[in-house]
């Protein structure tokens, strides 16, 4: 089997709170995980009542890793106490957002502290069934997972009367077979449940209509792994690693055009200038920066001049980007911004799950035209009809999705605009006539 | 009920029910809020994102389908950004729409159309390659164009909800999503094609109406569809004295946006070219052609010969249960007073004259039951019957109440029938065995042996859980008649709540040919024929004496031809040789066969007469559904060399030298109106095209014979001649599947 | 024909819903892995087992990329161009790829050994640019990384094998 490498490249910047076991031999299994502080989280929360566990998590200030950053605690906190139904946590392993590669090594290099996090949730709203949506594509991981869950049962973390607690707790994973949108919650909901993946109208929140019309959570995989280590270490410790109202550490991947890229644990609000100066070893082989996508592709670009922001959600916020799922890309001066555009444009075309109107006709619409005008075929009145297009989208689809598309086109349409009239002026790509674009061409557009 | 929200749209307030959509409420101060997804009774979808709304305190633009009003609420549907929102929606749905409307089936009445010309967004930005996929014929009578299809989904939905068939999915994803049917390349279902009504486009269109005109060429008329005994209204486009089409354009009936494949596309047989269109007469053992002076003449002159030498009881007449109530009731009255005898019946299908009977007993008139009955009912006790099949519409609504309200459905039938899916019991039994079940169940008798799939223990869950219902909705078939259905209203007169009942007879007019007085023993309005006040009453009206004894029934009837007792038969509208077994040799014992039809049935082939007859579609009249409502048919149409039934029989009665003074259908009706008990409905109600319900009060006289009731099991694709004529109904592969299939 | 393992399978997988349709994806995955696409007895076999009408798996089918009811290659070289490896070089390893088995997106090469994807962000970013054969990663590719792969799995498999 081919390897993944390890894309932990290690900085001193880091600060190992969900990364603290990464590296230990054989951690994945159970007996050396519980050598090192392993399922003392769930020891902890099984002495609390679930009030006090959901209260420890809202004072950690912990905010959703999946990419909206809503404050963890809060949200299971909707979940209603008393519930003739079951109630399901559901763990989100989509991790489908373009730069974003972060859940994969919790997966891989913890799973048991990921099923500690799951435990713990269940307990704190009182749900006794949890599952794993993965992508189908991290087959390996689902394997790595489902080893580990035999353990935890074996164990006695798993099951019935859960260390002689009295709670019960069954997980399970389940495979994902290829669509980026089930990664919003609750076409992720639609898609457990068998149906395609199609989002729901919200209200209601899956909070309390989620799974099979049950009061559901569903939580990020690095959210969720955080978990255990803000019930050993209490909430308040956890706030302070971060910004205020931003607590903790997050996983950053690094990608693009970057010296060393990789995934690093840092805390909240770290400098953007300083991952990419101090972390990622500045900007490959000695070129200037264009810009950076911050939090994987949805979110609007930040130009070079941007990037003294602090990376939290709220300060991301603030300058009209987002945070997002820490997925950072580094775009250097030689790349073609018209290009960059189309290649976004052309995932989310493929991957609208083709639910509503403006996301479907909008997506395959803008990826056409950026094709045309990359291609040589531009007009001046496209630039205004793209930006045209991407505000109807905006703010008018079902789910996000159109939103994701939407945001980074509008901000490179916005900030780039003097690349598209190079492109119009000169009747080309100005970057492949200087031969400046390494090795990146705009191959067969299919969309299907 | 809760309090009423109060809010305000577009500076109007108005007041609604608590949970009301928004889209709703702004309809109630005729404020439009376009939508392509939506559809009142089909789940929510957001889909189509039409109906954007800007309301205030709110971030973004919210669907007004999917908003639930709250008070105070304060929302703008006309602001610029809710316009700009609209006309992007219709901009984007253009870029992949083929801007084929010119030839597009839809042009005129597309819902799209119609937005852009009002929304805006004519002129385009899109100049990219548009997204081709060639048109699919998913079957006879229903085929798929991509490009055109807007997603709205309610093909899917009202296939899926409504007809819980399920027939559509959706295939690939994005820009590429299509509707897909359930078998590889074509569609396996009921054929109702709800589908087809239902797009907003020309994505989904009728085989039988495609490319065939443009919809403003027609001339449309609503009336009832002539098939089975829901009484849908159907609205008939016609052309140059052709139908062209048939659908529900205005969701006025008591159908709603309902018709089965019968209702849509089996109206066809009106343009057959096998219809009769010339008189014939048997001249040496042949049938030839002749004029209809001279096929009215010959049979006015050889009744008269047999009534002079065989007096009247010689005769006897079978009437039809599709014909008008106006031409039902002229029947009777030809037959108990130009010929003078009761030896008139039809084809009884189901037993309303018991349940007149019990329910005039029961002083309980007030309980017959409607179809809107069916749609607000809590609980529905199903017995005996297939709705899916042998009343479509009842199916449809009982699909509503179950899913709209959670309306408890309980089941006795044999079979294993499709409603089945939506029984919360359900009790099979064995052949014949449901009116002993209904017998056990009321308490009347014990529980025979071995009647009943899941044996007593089964039979006891049902009858307990039974005991819970209120407001029950009884609808029974065939197999309860005469004694049982007394029984049957005594139990349900004694349960909570007001239980209501209805028979479910075939075909369009069974009800009103019962209603009408066209049985033996029996007048107009179910009083016995031997009872003095009530024959006084249309004597005096018809100025001449009728028979003070009952006649002969169908059966009677086939001995007495057999014995030579019985010398002319005049059937209107049947075919006795197929539905009674009448032989050709039995036939060929009469002197005088005369038959009216549309086509040559078996009957029509031995006949001395045979006379081309009217359509429903050329013909006004009314005629009454299997639950007692009275429904308005118009004349849409002429058909060359073909006359309704009532004019036939007003010119016989002429040739017999009787002088009637109906001009027209009306004047029957408002005899009808006067003197039928039960039957004195409000005309202008009939004419605005409502279903007017009847409450017949009578004693009449006990059944004679069980077996005179029987349904003909009609599959969803049959209804007797009629269908056999219907290219859309054999065209469809369903049609050859066996009784009972499911889709 | 389903194995037996596959159908054991299937019975351990639907018992961990309450709802028998959440397992249809899974399901087909499964019986994907066994027999290289989702064949028309799977999809019989899953509905049925599921309680659901055959054409609610089509619908799912479509819907995920990952399914598809055609064969294909016994190695799918699926490779990302979305924006982390397009800006190291993912369209160019697509191209070598292409150039090298003869084959576009999508495409199978005639003896039935590979098959040929433009894919979606695979989780890789780091290791840009990359690509799964069938569930295998490979990460940070060049066009000589390619060649020595495709020729080693060429002679694990060779043509006459399949
Ligand atoms: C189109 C789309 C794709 C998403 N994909 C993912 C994903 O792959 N993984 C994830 O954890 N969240 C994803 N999300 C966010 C989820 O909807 C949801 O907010 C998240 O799982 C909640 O968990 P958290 O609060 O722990 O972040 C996505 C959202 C959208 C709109
Ligand atoms: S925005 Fe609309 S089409 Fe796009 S993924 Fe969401 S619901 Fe589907
Ligand atoms: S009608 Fe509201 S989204 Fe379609």
């Amino acid at each position: 089997m081919a390897h993944y490498e390890n894309p932990m490249r290690g900085s001193s910047l880091e600060v190992k709170v969900l990364t603290e076991r990464f590296g230990i031999p054989n951690v994945e299994k159970l007996d050396v995980f519980v050598q090192h502080n392993g399922y003392e989280g769930l020891r902890k929360a099984l002495t609390m009542t679930p009030d006090a566990v959901i209260a420890e998590v809202k004072k950690s200030a912990l905010r959703g890793r999946g990419g909206a950053g809503f404050n963890a605690g809060m949200k299971w906190g909707f979940v209603p106490r008393q519930s003739p139904k079951p109630k399901y946590v559901v763990c989100n392993a989509d991790e489908s957002e373009p730069g974003t590669c972060k859940d994969r090594v919790l997966i891989e290099y913890d799973p048991h502290q990921l099923i500690e996090g799951n435990i713990i949730a269940g307990y704190a709203i009182g749900s006794h069934q949890g599952y794993i949506y993965i992508r189908g594509e991290y087959r390996y991981l689902m394997e790595i997972l489902d080893r580990a869950i035999g353990e935890a049962y074996a164990a006695g973390f798993l099951g019935k009367n859960i260390l002689g607690s009295g709670f019960d707790f069954d997980l399970a994973t389940h495979t994902g077979a290829g669509a980026y949108e089930c990664g919003e919650e609750t076409a992720l909901l639609n898609s457990l449940e068998g149906l395609r993946g199609y989002p729901r109208v919200k209200p209601p929140f899956p909070a309390v209509v989620g799974l099979y019309g049950c009061p559901t959570i569903i939580n990020n995989v690095e959210t969720l792994s955080s978990v255990p280590s803000i019930l050993r270490n209490g909430g308040d410790w956890y706030a302070k690693i971060g910004t205020p109202n931003n607590g903790g550490t997050r996983l950053f991947a690094l990608s693009g055009h970057i010296e060393r890229p990789g995934i690093y644990e840092l805390p909240m609000g770290i400098p953007l200038r300083r991952i990419l100066e101090e972390v990622g070893g500045g900007v490959w082989k000695g070129k200037k920066l264009k810009c950076v996508i911050p939090g994987g592709s949805s979110c609007p670009v930040l130009t070079a001049s941007e990037i003294d922001v602090p990376m939290d959600f709220d300060s991301l916020s603030k300058i009209g980007s987002m945070l997002g799922s820490g997925g950072v890309v580094f775009i250097d001066e030689d790349t073609c911004m018209v290009k960059a555009a189309w290649r976004i444009m052309k995932f989310y075309a493929h991957e609208s799950c083709g639910w509503c109107i403006p996301c479907r006709e909008g997506t395959a619409w803008l990826k056409a035209l950026l094709e045309r005008f990359h291609g040589n075929g531009g007009m001046a009145e496209d630039i205004d009809t793209a930006l045209d297009v991407s505000y109807n989208m905006l703010g008018k689809t079902l789910c996000p999705l159109g939103d994701a598309a939407a945001m980074p086109t509008i901000s490179i349409l916005k900030k780039f605009r003097h690349e598209f009239e190079e492109h119009l002026k000169l009747g080309s790509c100005p970057f492949e006539a200087r031969g400046s674009e390494s090795g990146v061409r705009v191959s067969a557009g299919v969309a299907i | 009920m809760a309090d009423p929200i109060t809010l305000t749209i577009d500076g109007k307030p108005v007041s609604v029910a608590a949970g009301t959509l928004l889209i709703d409420a702004a309809k109630q101060v005729s404020v439009e809020v376009p939508s392509f997804c939506y559809y009142p009774g089909l789940s929510l979808q957001g889909a189509c994102r039409m109906c954007l709304v800007s309301i205030e305190k709110m971030p973004k633009l919210q669907t007004a389908c999917t908003t639930v009003v709250t008070n105070g609420m304060v929302v703008h549907t006309e602001t610029p950004e809710v316009k700009n929102a609209r006309k992007s929606m219709l901009e984007m749905l253009l870029t992949n729409h083929p801007l084929d409307c010119p030839v597009c089936d839809k042009g005129g009445e597309c819902e799209l159309q119609d937005a852009v010309f009002r929304y805006g967004a004519a002129e385009t930005r899109f100049l990219e390659t548009k997204i081709h996929e060639d048109e699919k014929k998913f079957s006879n009578l229903v085929y798929y164009d991509r490009p055109r299809c807007i997603l709205c989904y309610r093909c899917i939905r009202v296939c899926d909800e409504g007809m819980d068939v399920n027939a559509y999915g959706i295939g690939f994803r994005a820009a590429h999503s299509e509707i897909i049917p359930n078998r590889g390349e074509h569609l396996e279902c009921e054929e109702c094609g709800m589908c087809i009504d239902i797009c907003p486009v020309g994505a989904l269109t009728s085989g039988t109406y495609r490319y065939k005109t443009r919809p403003w060429e027609l001339t449309y008329t609503g009336t009832i569809c002539n098939h089975c005994g829901d009484g849908c209204k159907t609205t008939l486009s016609v052309r140059n004295h052709e139908v062209i089409r048939a659908n529900n354009r205005d969701h006025s009936g008591i159908n709603g946006e309902f018709l089965c494949v019968k209702g849509r596309f089996g109206w066809d047989f009106v343009n057959n070219p096998q219809r009769l269109t010339l008189p014939r007469i048997r001249r040496n053992g042949k049938q030839e052609e002749s004029s209809w002076e001279e096929a009215l003449s010959l049979t006015a002159d050889k009744l008269k010969s047999i009534l002079a030498a065989h007096g009247p009881d010689s005769v006897a007449v079978v009437g039809s249960n599709r014909t008008t109530n106006e031409e039902n009731y002229l029947l009777q009255r030809f037959s108990r007073t130009v010929l003078g005898t009761n030896n008139i019946d039809h084809h009884r299908t189901a037993d309303f004259s018991s349940l007149v009977g019990a329910l005039t007993a029961a002083k309980a008139t007030d309980r017959y039951a409607t179809m809107e009955n069916i749609v607000g009912a809590k609980h529905i006790f199903l017995i005996g019957n297939d709705p899916t099949h042998q009343h479509p519409l009842v199916a449809y609504q009982i699909r509503q109440a179950v899913r709209q309200h959670g309306a408890q459905l309980y089941v006795i039938s044999q079979g294993d029938i499709k409603l089945r899916r939506q029984a919360a019991r359900y009790l099979q039994v064995q052949l014949g065995g449901e009116a002993a079940v209904v017998s056990a169940l009321v308490g009347a008798s014990a529980l025979p042996n071995n009647l009943i799939a899941g044996g007593s223990e089964a039979f006891g869950a049902f009858a307990e859980s039974l005991k819970s219902a209120v407001d029950l909705v009884i609808l029974f078939g065939d197999a309860i008649r005469g004694d049982e259905v007394r029984t049957m209203v005594r139990w349900g007169l004694s349960m909570p709540g007001e239980t209501r009942f209805a028979p479910l007879g075939d075909y369009a007019n069974s009800r009103g040919a019962a209603d009408m007085g066209m049985l033996p023993g029996n007048l107009p309005g179910y009083a016995p024929v031997t009872d003095e006040s009530a024959r006084r009453k249309f004597e005096s009206a018809w100025g001449q004496a009728t028979p003070i004894s009952s006649g002969l029934h169908i059966k009677a009837v086939a001995e007495g031809i057999e014995a030579g007792r019985i010398k002319a038969l005049l059937v209107f509208g049947s075919n006795p040789a197929r539905t009674f077994g009448l032989s050709k040799s039995t036939l060929a014992k009469l002197e005088l066969l005369f038959v009216a039809e549309l086509f040559s049935t078996e009957t029509a082939e031995c006949a001395d007469v045979v006379v081309p007859a009217t359509s429903f579609a050329e013909k006004s009249g009314t005629f009454t559904n299997t639950f007692g409502q009275v429904q308005a048919l118009k004349k849409t149409m002429r058909k060359a060399g073909t006359k309704s039934d009532l004019e036939i029989l007003l010119a016989l009665a002429r040739l017999l030298g009787h002088k009637w003074s109906y001009q027209s259908a009306d004047d029957v009706l408002r005899e009808i109106i006067a003197l039928v008990p039960g039957y004195a409905i409000a005309l202008p109600n009939l004419l605005i095209g409502r279903a007017v319900a009847t409450r017949p009060e009578g004693t009449p006289p006990p059944l004679e014979k069980p077996d005179l009731i029987f349904s003909s099991r009609d599959n969803l694709f049959g209804s007797g001649t009629l269908s056999r004529y219907s290219w859309a109904l054999n065209s469809v592969d369903e049609a050859r599947k066996p009784y009972g299939h499911e889709f | 024909m389903l194995s037996d393992a596959l159908k054991q399978k299937f019975d351990a997988v639907i018992a961990r819903y309450p709802v028998k349709r959440s397992a249809i994806v899974p399901l087909l995955m499964f019986a994907q892995d066994e027999a290289g696409h989702v064949t028309e007895e799977a999809i019989q076999e899953i509905a049925q087992r599921v309680g659901v009408r055959p054409i609610e798996v089509i619908e799912d089918i479509g819907y995920y990329s990952m399914l598809h009811r055609r064969p294909i290659g016994r190695y799918n070289l699926q490779v990302c161009t979305n924006i982390s490896c397009m800006l190291r070089g993912g369209g160019a390893i697509f191209e070598h790829c292409s150039k090298k088995l003869g084959i576009g997106h999508k495409q199978t090469t005639p003896d039935g050994t590979f098959s040929l994807e433009e894919v979606e962000c695979l989780g890789a970013c780091c290791g840009a640019p990359a690509m799964q054969v069938n569930y295998d990663y490979y990460e940070n590719l060049t066009p000589e990384t390619i060649d020595a792969l495709i020729d080693g799995l060429r002679k694990k498999n060779p043509a006459s094998e399949t």
